[in-house]
């Protein structure tokens, strides 16, 4: 099957699931959550038989859609992501309708079950776009549906204050990227990544400032989706906001889809030889940055998904890492596998956190006290997560920093391994201060029960299977990405 | 893929007993009942084990990853064997030590068996990342146990313990690699033995910073000087068997990692590696070892005298010892190495016996304040002997032994007569003269806890105390009787442990 048959696919199915919403007003919403489960597991089937053979060299689209390897692996990444999303709205469920009082149940439940599928599509287009403006174009697609669906609970003054936030920055990066863009394609004559890396060496000494600022700007926007220092100060308060399903989902797919697009434009950039010990310099200082300042503002977090969005700063420093040691062949591994175990650990603690937060009416690290008597299961997961995230051996977490650093060692950037070192000191402090919580204290007197769906006990569970058996072996996913 | 190897089993027992017990076996039952097969396993291994042959047995390998070099891997020879058969007696007395818990019983009981199952893989793996996988794996259950059920500020201590050796493991994997890295791309391996005939063949010369980050993260670890102010307080607050199963045996896992990783890698130009001090002095790194190596007998031991409870005492005394096992390692003998290696077992025999009789005096008293006790022979006179015979061995008395360690260590490492050198003595020797001093002072603070507890007036609130019952008392007739046996025939564990150090 042609690889590009399908983001057609769920685009078809995210119009199918919004139009038989439309349709049939009196719908049990929580089955539009099945058959999107249902639609994007066939997708994912699929995904397995698309190969990338059957792209047609000479057909116009095959120069700004690649499906090569890296580039599959995140289709179904994405695929997944969006389908734990969608378990995870089905506990979620209540609080939007709480915060979406309309005429009948359920009133704009549709919207925000079938959004992240729309999302999906885009996600899947950006890791495949090798083209400026399609890199432009599904950016946007997935910037303006995550606009609606983080200011989604608009009864919610966190929420709407977060949805503000999200708006005009993520329009400032946009304007950012679209200006970058002009700049290289000013000095360069083309916007297809191919195009520009066969035009680069024949540049005229006197446009390489300019090419290089038009990176800058592009830089600049990507920094933005990944939530690199300096431009993260949105995450805390939008990833805090956010409804937990979202916010895991931005902190998860989201981000990845971004490090793809920074991997595929800085190939090019670091395949230019004049401008590449500028670029590595760049890149090391921002990864230093983005970890002490992740690292260092954990600390002081009392609320858990404030603490889980500057836990998703230090870990994009970590990936930052690999990203700015792309010289060394393992790189590119490191990378995915790393965004593999993030996911893993920041679904399960996320999808915990939302089951936590409907019962005990908030998300502080002291709404968690005594869990581990009140739920035992979930708080063992949670507290794998949490070891995971701060990488203890036997989970993914520990090998993804494991082959971070390895790389990093191998590129030589000392005082990064250093920066990066104080890190994983403050990210052993603010992860233990749940597990303490959980298994330290009391409960509190009345702490009401916590019930959890069957979906979401299967997809918490499997997840955190998994952290441990990537944990032990690893070959699983690095047998995948070659 | 081989057949399971012995080995793994006995690290898969103590998981799969946490995990039955989780789901709601009997806990108690369990536990004793896997501590007495795992100690029965792990003394037949010895008795199979072909002494005269030496090097590595019961070898097994489950490939984890091709392209790192990576393989789940485990393999014993005499070294690795006399660790395993310390933690297996060590995690037997302290299951059946482990007096009736009031709650969440199935955890506690599952959290010590995890922390077994840590100690079985660690010191039985010969993959270098899973060797220091399988000690932080030990580590999560310490520290939810002493946050759970230790005593005293126990919440404070495990969080700084928790931070400490996260941070030491942490520069320790940094060490790692970069021993990894130091390898030739295309050979890159975690296994142990390749890596150590590589450094034999000359393949593999790690950078220095490597050197000392492998020492600082293993050494903190120990209870190196000045990397030790976690261990007492953590000692002090954590429930007796975490206690006695990481003073004994868990922290022998930076002795160990040092005399399998450190030793045979770096060559001995590593430690006469000179730096350049102000005003046209210079310092070896030997020098500068030696250094720490006083700190930890001479400071830390003084700053055990000043100490007014008992918990605290022997957490500052655990890590004042270490200072013994450091200084065979460091004077690089057969003599002295074998001598830190009986160490490492006596010390870790004499420490836990200590740990389990002061928690289970905690447990009758409420307090262990020398201040309060007194006189309890008088109403204890089986626990008062059981302790005094676990302080004599820890002084290091003749017929325990900890006696023929120390003394190997001490011959080993002033050298013997022909090589003392005509010019005056060197450092190492001086070093030696220091620490036969650290005898004298662990007699003044262990005789005068002895007799503040047990001798002197004794308060009437305690005249009614219960003694031993006994099947504490045979588990610490177990570790007394271990150390007495080694103490009067060091051989037994000599045959085992001096030709696995390799020499070069």
């Amino acid at each position: 099957m042609n690889p590009i048959y399908l983001e057609a696919l769920v685009v078809t199915l995210g119009i199918g699931l919004l139009m038989s919403e439309a349709f049939d007003a009196k719908m049990d919403k929580r089955y539009l959550v099945y058959a999107g489960l249902l639609g994007l597991g066939i997708i994912f089937v699929a995904s397995l038989f698309a190969l990338p053979q059957y792209i047609d060299a000479s057909a116009p689209y095959a120069a700004f859609y690649s499906a090569d390897p890296m580039a599959m692996f995140f289709k179904r990444f994405a695929i997944i992501c969006t389908m734990v999303v969608l378990v995870m709205t089905i506990d979620y469920a209540p609080i939007i309708e709480r915060f979406i009082p309309g005429e009948t149940k359920g009133a704009g439940l549709g919207e925000f079950i079938t959004l992240p599928i729309f999302t999906c599509a885009g996600l899947m287009w950006m890791v495949s776009a090798t083209d400026f403006i399609a890199i432009f174009v599904s950016l946007e697609l997935v910037t303006i549906s995550f606009y609606v669906l983080v200011a989604y609970l608009r009864r919610s003054h966190t929420t709407l204050e977060a949805g503000t936030k999200y708006l005009i920055l993520g329009a400032l990066s946009t304007g950012f990227i679209v200006y970058g863009v002009t700049w290289i394609f000013g000095v360069t004559g083309q916007t297809n990544l191919a195009a520009i890396a066969a035009v680069l060496p024949t540049l005229p000494p006197a446009s390489h400032t300019a090419l290089l600022f038009g990176f800058g700007l592009v830089l600049i926007a990507l920094g933005f989706k990944i939530g690199a220092v300096p431009f993260q100060f949105w995450i805390p308060d939008v990833y805090q906001g956010a409804a937990t399903p979202i916010s895991a989902y931005l902190s998860v797919a989201s981000k990845a889809a971004g490090f793809i697009v920074l991997v595929r434009v800085l190939d090019l950039f670091l395949g230019f030889e004049p401008l590449r010990p500028r670029i590595d310099v760049l890149l090391a200082f921002i990864a230093g940055a983005t970890l002490i300042f992740g690292g260092l503002s954990a600390l002081p977090q009392r609320n858990f998904k404030r603490l889980l969005s500057y836990s998703s700063v230090v870990h994009a420093g970590f990936i930052l890492m690999a990203v700015a040691s792309l010289g060394v062949a393992f790189a590119r591994t490191a990378i995915q596998f790393y965004l593999v175990a993030y996911l893993l650990m920041t679904f399960v603690a996320f999808a915990i956190t939302a089951l936590v937060a409907r019962a005990a009416g908030g998300d502080d690290i002291s709404h968690f006290a005594g869990l581990s008597r009140r739920a035992p299961w979930l708080a063992g997961a949670m507290m794998l997560s949490m070891l995971s995230l701060a990488g203890i051996p036997f989970t993914a977490g520990f090998l993804g920093k494991l082959f971070v650093f390895q790389v990093a060692i191998e590129a030589g950037h000392t005082w990064l391994i250093l920066v990066g070192a104080v890190a994983v000191a403050c990210g052993f402090y603010s992860y233990l201060l749940v597990v303490r919580a959980m298994y330290w204290q009391p409960a509190p007197d009345n702490a009401p029960e916590i019930p959890v769906s069957l979906a979401s006990s299967i997809s918490v569970s499997a997840l955190a299977a998994l952290i441990l058996v990537l944990g032990v072996y690893p070959q699983v996913v690095l047998g995948w990405l070659g | 893929m081989s057949l399971p190897s012995p080995l793994f089993c006995l690290t898969l027992i103590p998981i799969v007993a946490a995990l039955f017990i989780m789901v709601g076996a009997n806990a108690p039952f369990v536990a004793r009942a896997v501590s007495v097969l795992m100690l029965a396993l792990t003394g037949v291994l010895c008795f199979q084990y072909p002494v005269s042959q030496g090097g590595l047995w019961f070898v097994s390998q489950y490939p984890v990853s091709e392209q790192l070099g990576l393989s789940l891997s485990f393999g014993a020879d005499g070294l690795s064997l006399a660790l395993l058969l310390l933690s297996a007696i060590v995690t037997a007395s302290a299951v059946w030590m482990i007096p009736p818990i009031k709650s969440r019983e199935n955890l506690f009981y599952a959290c010590v068996l995890l922390i077994s199952a840590g100690l079985f893989g660690a010191f039985s793996s010969t993959d270098v990342l899973f060797f220091y996988a399988f000690h932080e794996l030990a580590l999560i259950p310490t520290f939810l146990m002493i946050g759970i059920w230790g005593s005293g500020d126990r919440q404070s201590a495990a969080w700084k313990a928790m931070i400490y050796l996260a941070v030491g493991s942490f520069v320790l994997l940094l060490g790692i690699l970069g021993l990894y890295l130091a390898i030739p791309a295309s050979q890159r391996t975690f296994d142990m033995t390749t890596i150590q005939s590589m450094a034999a063949s000359g393949v593999l010369n790690p950078p220095h910073w490597v050197y000392w980050t492998l020492l600082i993260g293993f050494g903190s670890l120990v209870s190196l000087f000045p990397f030790h102010s976690w261990a007492p307080p953590v000692y002090a607050s954590a429930p007796m068997p975490v206690s006695m199963l990481h003073a004994g045996a868990l922290k022998k896992f930076g002795v160990y990692g040092i005399l399998r990783i450190i030793t045979p890698i770096f060559p001995d130009s590593i430690l006469a590696t000179r730096v350049a001090l102000p005003f046209g002095w210079s310092i070896s790194y030997l020098d500068i070892f030696l250094v720490l190596i006083i700190g930890n007998l001479l400071y830390i031991g003084l700053v055990t005298i000043a100490q007014k409870r008992l918990d605290w005492m022997l957490g500052y005394a655990s890590a004042m010892h270490m200072g013994y096992i450091f200084l065979g390692i460091a004077a690089w003998n057969p003599l002295s190495l074998s001598g830190s290696a009986v160490l490492m077992v006596a010390h870790g025999l004499s420490i836990a016996a200590l740990f389990a009789l002061s928690g289970s005096l905690r447990e009758r008293t409420g307090t262990l304040d020398l201040a309060d006790l007194g006189g309890l022979a008088k109403s204890m006179p089986r626990f008062g002997l059981l302790f005094g015979m676990a302080t004599m061995a820890s002084i290091g008395l003749p017929g325990f032994a900890n006696f023929a360690g120390e003394i190997m260590v001490f011959l080993g490492s002033f050298g013997v007569a022909n090589q003392i050198p005509q010019g005056g003595l060197k450092f190492l020797q001086v070093t030696t003269i220091i620490a036969v001093w650290g005898f004298v002072i662990s007699a003044v603070y262990m005789l005068r806890a002895y007799r503040c507890v047990f001798f002197g007036p004794r308060p009437e609130r305690w005249a009614h105390l219960p003694d031993l019952a006994p099947v504490s008392r045979y588990a610490i007739i177990l570790l007394i009787a271990t150390l007495l046996v080694i103490g009067f025939c060091p051989q037994l564990l000599l045959s085992y442990v001096t030709p696995a150090l390799l020499l070069p």
